[in-house]
């Protein structure tokens, strides 16, 4: 399981006069609590960075190559026209690689696919996350000691283990690693989502639906779900996060994106086997990257988290 | 307290039942089957057929899954290395309790490091200390594993020669630990995310504490500002740390594969990788199972440890 680096408790909101009326439903979210819950996001500099860093690496990664144009998926060309390893110079401004690919198009190319990957499992997870979490809180009995007993069991094993197994049975592609990472993430979102979704269920909102003759699946889909959207959206940001790390680590094991195309972490540990011949250029360009936006998402995260909480609290 | 302690015996012995249906069926999703992945894809029909007539594979389901249970837990059996020609519980040998070792003392180092920073940035809170340990902690817990070894070998081994650039490769767990200068960068390299986590839950963990009442009383009775901190605020402000610890377990202990890999530490990690780079499924099915119930049981033992710290739990 992946614990985000900053908990939730600091500031405790100021009792603001304009807190919105009492009831849970979807709808209270829209006008004045929207715009607060920007306020109090936007107050956060640091939210503000980071959704900036991201914004730039997107901006980066697919419309950078509209302006410079590089080779990055003919393996041959890259061999039979350039030289390898190059240093910077004015035909490569960040060298090239160990393939003779050039290394600045190579970081957008590598970063479309960390980013699809990174958003593509994060939504997964959360989308299986989030209807085993309001299936099992809401429903309780067998159906929740079940789900919950495999939540228990995949939570036990390391991570990285179980990643490692379905990629190599599976034989790693850009679209199995995407679905193995998505299909293993969705455990802590399940936790947070049933945890929150057995407080909602006692509430006088989802016993008035039931008495209009509401049954189980639209409860759960329309009025359960949409009152979790706080936890969900924080946690499918850190989400974001975590799969660009983790698709790093199995390009580390040698289990990443196969050749030509690549990621970030493919590109850095490919990197890495030349940091002992002075290569930097293969090295610190995608590394200060893939932590820039990795930082950002955390930050970003944080900052959606404490704008949540203050609407809670204001509630 | 005995309710809660059979509690949460009997929840974990259910977990690792669990854990033994999950690699049992890990190992039947393989396309191909097991006969097909260990004797290729040349193999013919009749060869497939008495493979799995050998092993037991044409066997009921069911079955199957009792005489996998029954060899786990009657004599270790994991299985077999096709790839290695040995048994996969003596390629995992020794290479556990080396694992743990590294993995402990990167834990240990986690905490000896992360509590008084996390107090240094209560004590020292929205001062420019502060905002350097944050940022500190927000790229140490953004940077690849991997790419933060590999950096502290160029720097601190092959520059400034502190620190050996590969693991201690003795055979033994008492030669590992005998090479304390070949174990400095594996272990921090594992501790680093977790101490980037852990500064910043106890930061926060310590500041609510700070807050309730009973401080406010310990300030009103007279008690001095370190008083204070250390003695009422500090004790409380670790219970949750050490819920956390059991809940971060997997994560180091998934993070070892890389540091593993990248210090070559003869351990558990270092043979999952190489497991995988030669497609061997069934050895790399025993290490996970292994990996998980060593964190099933460092988990039960932090959950026993907070019912023994926090008297809420010990009373209860």
């Amino acid at each position: 399981m992946s614990v985000s680096p900053t908990p939730a408790v600091e500031p405790a909101a100021p009792e603001g006069p304009d807190a919105a009326p009492a009831g849970g439903e979807a709808q209270a979210v829209g006008g004045g609590l929207t715009v607060q819950l920007l306020r109090v996001f936007v107050e956060n500099r640091l939210a503000v960075l980071g959704v900036a860093i991201i914004a730039l690496a997107i901006l980066f990664c697919w419309v950078g190559p509209l302006l410079y144009h590089t080779n990055q998926t003919d393996t041959q060309k890259a061999l039979l026209n350039s030289v390898q390893n190059a240093a910077p110079d004015g035909a490569h401004p960040l060298g090239t690689d160990a393939s003779g690919f050039d290394t600045l198009g190579r970081i957008m190319y590598g970063g479309q696919i960390s980013l699809e990957v990174g958003f593509a499992a994060a939504g997964i997870a959360t989308l299986v996350g989030v209807l085993v979490g309001a299936v099992s809180g809401f429903f309780g009995g067998f159906v929740d000691g079940f789900l919950m007993r495999i939540v228990d069991v995949l939570l036990s094993v390391p991570l990285l283990y179980l990643l490692i197994v379905l990629a190599v049975i599976f034989h790693p592609s850009v679209e199995i690693l995407t679905l193995v990472i998505g299909f293993t993430a969705w455990l802590v979102p399940a936790r947070l989502v049933r945890g929150e979704t057995l407080s909602l269920r006692v509430r006088d909102f989802v016993q008035a639906v039931r008495v209009m003759g509401g049954g189980g699946g639209r409860i759960v889909l329309r009025h359960i779900i949409p009152n979790t959207i706080g936890t969900i959206i924080v946690n499918a940001t850190f989400q974001v996060a975590d799969a660009i790390l983790l698709l790093a680590a199995l390009g580390f094991i040698g289990l990443g994106v196969p050749s030509p195309q690549t990621d970030w972490g493919s590109m850095l540990s490919n990197g890495v086997n030349y940091a002992f011949d002075g290569y930097w250029w293969e090295i610190y360009p995608t590394g200060v990257a893939i932590v820039l936006v990795v930082v950002a998402f955390n930050f970003v995260g944080d900052a959606l988290r404490d704008a949540f909480e203050v609407r809670l609290q204001r509630r | 307290m005995t309710g809660y302690l059979i509690r949460r015996v009997a929840q974990a012995i259910v977990v690792v039942f669990g854990v033994v249906l999950l690699t049992f069926l890990l190992g039947h999703i393989i396309p191909g089957g097991a006969a097909r992945a260990a004797l290729g894809q040349r193999a013919t029909p009749a060869a497939l057929a008495q493979f799995n007539h050998d092993n037991g594979y044409d066997l009921p389901i069911w079955h199957q899954f009792w005489n996998y249970t029954w060899g786990i837990f009657s004599h270790f059996n994991l299985g077999y290395s096709y790839k290695n020609n040995q048994t996969v519980s003596s390629l995992i040998g020794n290479r556990l309790l080396k694992t743990l070792v590294l993995v402990g003392l990167s834990t240990l180092l986690a905490l000896v490091l992360s509590v008084p920073l996390g107090v240094l940035q209560v004590i020292r809170r929205n001062k420019p200390i502060d905002y350097v340990l944050t940022g500190g902690a927000f790229v140490g817990y953004s940077m690849p594993a991997f790419l933060l070894g590999q950096l502290l070998i160029l720097y601190f081994a092959v520059d400034l020669h502190w620190f050996s650039f590969e693991a201690p490769q003795a055979g033994s767990v008492i030669g590992i630990l005998s090479d304390p200068r070949a174990l400095v960068l594996p272990i921090f390299t594992l501790a680093a995310i977790t101490i980037a986590s852990f500064s910043r839950y106890m930061r926060s963990s310590m500041m609510e504490t700070l807050t309730e009442d009973y401080i406010r009383t310990a300030r009103a009775k007279g008690a001095g500002p370190w008083r204070v901190l250390f003695l009422h605020a500090l004790r409380n402000a670790l219970i949750p740390i050490i819920t956390l610890l059991g809940l971060t377990l997997p994560t180091i202990v998934g993070g070892a594969i890389i540091t593993e890999t990248v210090f070559n530490y003869p351990g558990m990690g270092l043979l999952t990788t190489n497991a995988a780079t030669q497609n061997d499924v069934p050895l790399l099915l025993g290490t996970t199972f292994v990996a998980a119930v060593a964190t099933v049981a460092g988990s039960l033992i932090a959950d026993l440890l907070y019912a023994v710290v926090d008297p809420r739990v010990r009373y209860a």
